[in-house]
């Protein structure tokens, strides 16, 4: 935890300088009758950004905080491992929206999780999987026109267009 | 009298089929999200926004205020049932409420819940509905410096009373507002903070993506690692006889309730405090002033009262400064704010003046909302119960389903579901090393009203920064927020005074 604490605290600095830097591609200054240029905002926030920062590595040193006292893990075994399955599943889904598109995607992903990361019958995963995208078809797609991405998928749904849209 | 033809109005517009179907619908999904562990309103409310663009603004609204509602009565379900809170608002009852099911009361608790929260409801609404026009129509005079020191004020609570941090939680407001500056600069029209050149930043960060990624994908990852065994559900038995006898016993606790509600509305108006501390502290006041204190803890039906009534008043004190100031006073109704602003309108007190009808329309449905939230929470106690035992295996995996194309409904671009992805995750990495999430949601809607407000302020006073402790209004509104940013910094000081003083007599 006293690690994840440090590096979290080093990288945000380096963030808020990131942002200082870009805020700064506008003016920053005060322009005569405009007021305070379009950067000046964004640059003072990230200025106190990066105060913060440093407070809390000065509270890091000399150990005041809670995380920068603890001496558990930033992350055990246990959530390690949920992190890994659950939060890698959630980007393979949705890198996978971008090849065979949502109806592609949502049903593996589903599937996935409801079968092998949660153990629930065939019978339950399979409805759940094959029910959702559909249910998501009828309110996206056809009640609210916000198309979906298909990805390569696309030309299966040209019947389904005809009929719904 | 004013009011109450406006109310009458709005009773109208509330009860239209289409909005009376909205107000139920809105309750039921709401007393669901409030019972299910690891969703609270704020999560029904960020996940469930892009599906509302089905219904008109003032239904959209309605549906979303009735799911607020809703998950303030359906947090205690769980809390009784499991013992473990359905919402962070619903803590305090688990104090007494698990207690009482644990001795075989759990119908007891349920329905004291239930009508404790009908009541801090209904008190709160007509404290509402007193309150809310004369306030909107002080706040109509206010100008650029006046707003501006209104958000100074909203931050300012969170460091002066959230308890969180103080350096994590400016952190967290700074963050908020610099996203909330990304896209293009309003007033020379250039574009700014496109980070790495990025194309996708140029239509700059919708407040939705970054209040789905934390309270929907980041909330699952953190309730995955925190729930990680089963829990035990208790039992319980209903019959008509046990609910009279029930009511008798609540009506003793009328005083409670009362204190509660009263309690909840004024801190639920605050943006850092709302419905827990608003719960917990009327838990506390409960137990001070009850005559047998020691019954607290093991399953007095008071300690479930108390924080019922104060978490339901607080959700609609939250309601207060976000109709007529513009101010969210809670996460929740800090997105509703930002949907309204999709809806094209303009949040503040020119609300009442230009959309009358939205407004009153809105508060009569509040009326509504919790009169079926009451009815269905009772009545169908045992369908809530029995969806209770689904396993969070299957709402997971559902909830990130409807995070995805919920993040890509508002904007329809994959851009913006990456980068829900990347706040979801880097949200709940950061919430476990005590970073607040609720500063950086309310920094991100308010920033775009803030950066103008400023800027026109300086612009008028010639880059003056007195303007703002100057004026009338502005300037004790602005004295306020310094004190709360610095309340603090003066605690520390005089602690430390005060050892050096002990320590010198010691």
């Amino acid at each position: 935890m006293r690690r994840a604490e440090i590096v979290t605290a080093v990288l945000m600095a380096a963030l808020s300088i990131y942002f200082m830097w870009k805020s700064a591609e506008l003016p920053i200054g005060w322009i005569p009758n405009e007021g305070p240029g379009g950067g000046a905002f964004s640059f003072w926030l990230s200025v106190a950004m990066l105060g913060c920062c440093v407070l809390t590595m000065i509270n890091w040193v000399r150990r005041t905080t809670p995380p920068s006292q603890s001496t558990e893990p930033f992350m055990d075994g246990f959530a390690r491992n949920k992190f890994v399955l659950v939060g890698g599943g959630v980007t393979v889904m949705i890198g996978l929206v971008q090849v065979i598109g949502m109806y592609g995607a949502i049903p593996l992903f589903l599937l996935y999780y409801i079968r092998f990361l949660g153990r629930h019958s065939w019978l339950v995963s399979l409805a759940i999987s094959l029910g959702a995208p559909v249910a998501v078809f009828f309110f996206f797609d056809v009640a609210l026109r916000i198309v979906l991405p298909k990805g390569y998928l696309e030309p299966l749904f040209y019947p389904l267009y005809d009929i719904f849209l | 009298m004013e009011i109450i033809q406006h109310l009458l109005d709005g009773f109208l517009i509330a009860l239209t089929p289409l909005n009376l179907a909205v107000v139920v619908v809105g309750v039921v999904v709401g007393l669901f999200i409030g019972a299910m562990p690891g969703l609270g309103s704020v999560n029904g409310v960020a996940i469930l926004l892009p599906m509302t663009f089905l219904v008109p603004p003032t239904s959209a609204i309605i549906f979303l205020a009735a799911l607020y509602y809703g998950a303030m009565y359906g947090g205690a379900i769980s809390s009784i049932m499991l013992g473990i809170p359905g919402a962070s608002t619903a803590v305090a009852t688990t104090f007494d409420g698990r207690p009482m099911a644990l001795k075989g009361e759990a119908d007891k608790a349920l329905v004291g819940a239930a009508l404790a929260s009908f009541f801090g409801g209904t008190l709160s609404i007509l404290l509402f509905t007193g309150f809310a026009p004369p306030l909107a129509s002080i706040a109509l005079d206010f100008g650029d410096p006046e707003i501006f020191a209104l958000m100074l004020l909203a931050f300012a609570t969170f460091v002066g009373l959230s308890g969180d941090d103080i350096p994590k939680t400016i952190f967290s407001i700074c963050i908020g507002l610099v996203f909330s500056a990304v896209g293009l600069d309003i007033m020379s029209g250039e574009p700014r903070l496109v980070f790495f050149d990025v194309i996708g930043f140029m239509h700059g960060i919708n407040f939705l993506v970054l209040a789905i990624g934390i309270y929907g994908i980041g909330e699952m990852l953190w309730t995955i690692e925190i729930t990680r065994g089963e829990s035990a559900m208790s039992k319980a038995v209903f019959s008509l006889r046990r609910i009279l006898g029930v009511l008798k016993e609540l009506l003793g606790t009328w005083k409670v309730a009362t204190t509660g509600s009263l309690l909840g509305f004024f801190v639920g108006i605050l943006p850092a405090a709302g419905a827990t501390p608003g719960s917990l502290m009327a838990y506390g006041v409960a137990k001070m002033t009850s005559k047998n204190p020691a019954n607290f803890g093991k399953g007095e039906i008071a300690g479930v009262v108390a924080p019922e009534a104060a978490n339901n008043a607080a959700s609609t004190g939250a309601m207060l400064p976000m109709l007529t100031l513009g101010i969210p006073g809670s996460p929740t109704t800090a997105i509703l704010l930002g949907g309204m602003v999709i809806w094209g309108m303009v949040p503040g007190p020119t609300l009442f003046v230009d959309e009358t009808k939205f407004v009153w329309g809105l508060i009569a449905s509040l009326y509504v909302a919790n009169v079926f939230a009451v009815l269905i929470n009772i009545f169908f106690i045992p369908v809530f119960l029995w969806m209770l035992k689904m396993p969070f295996t299957i709402l997971a995996p559902v909830i990130f389903v409807l995070s995805l194309v919920g993040g890509f409904a508002p904007t329809q671009s994959m851009h913006d579901v990456w980068l829900m992805l990347a706040f979801g995750i880097g949200g709940y990495l950061m919430r476990k090393l005590d970073y607040p999430m609720a500063p950086a949601v309310l920094a991100i809607v308010l920033g775009p009203i803030a950066e103008p407000a400023l800027r026109q302020s300086l612009l008028i006073s010639n880059g003056d920064v007195s303007v703002f402790v100057t004026r009338p209004i502005a300037g004790p509104i602005t004295i306020i927020a310094l004190v709360l940013l610095f309340l603090p910094l003066l605690k520390l000081i005089y602690d430390k005074v005060k050892n050096r003083k002990a320590g010198g007599a010691a």
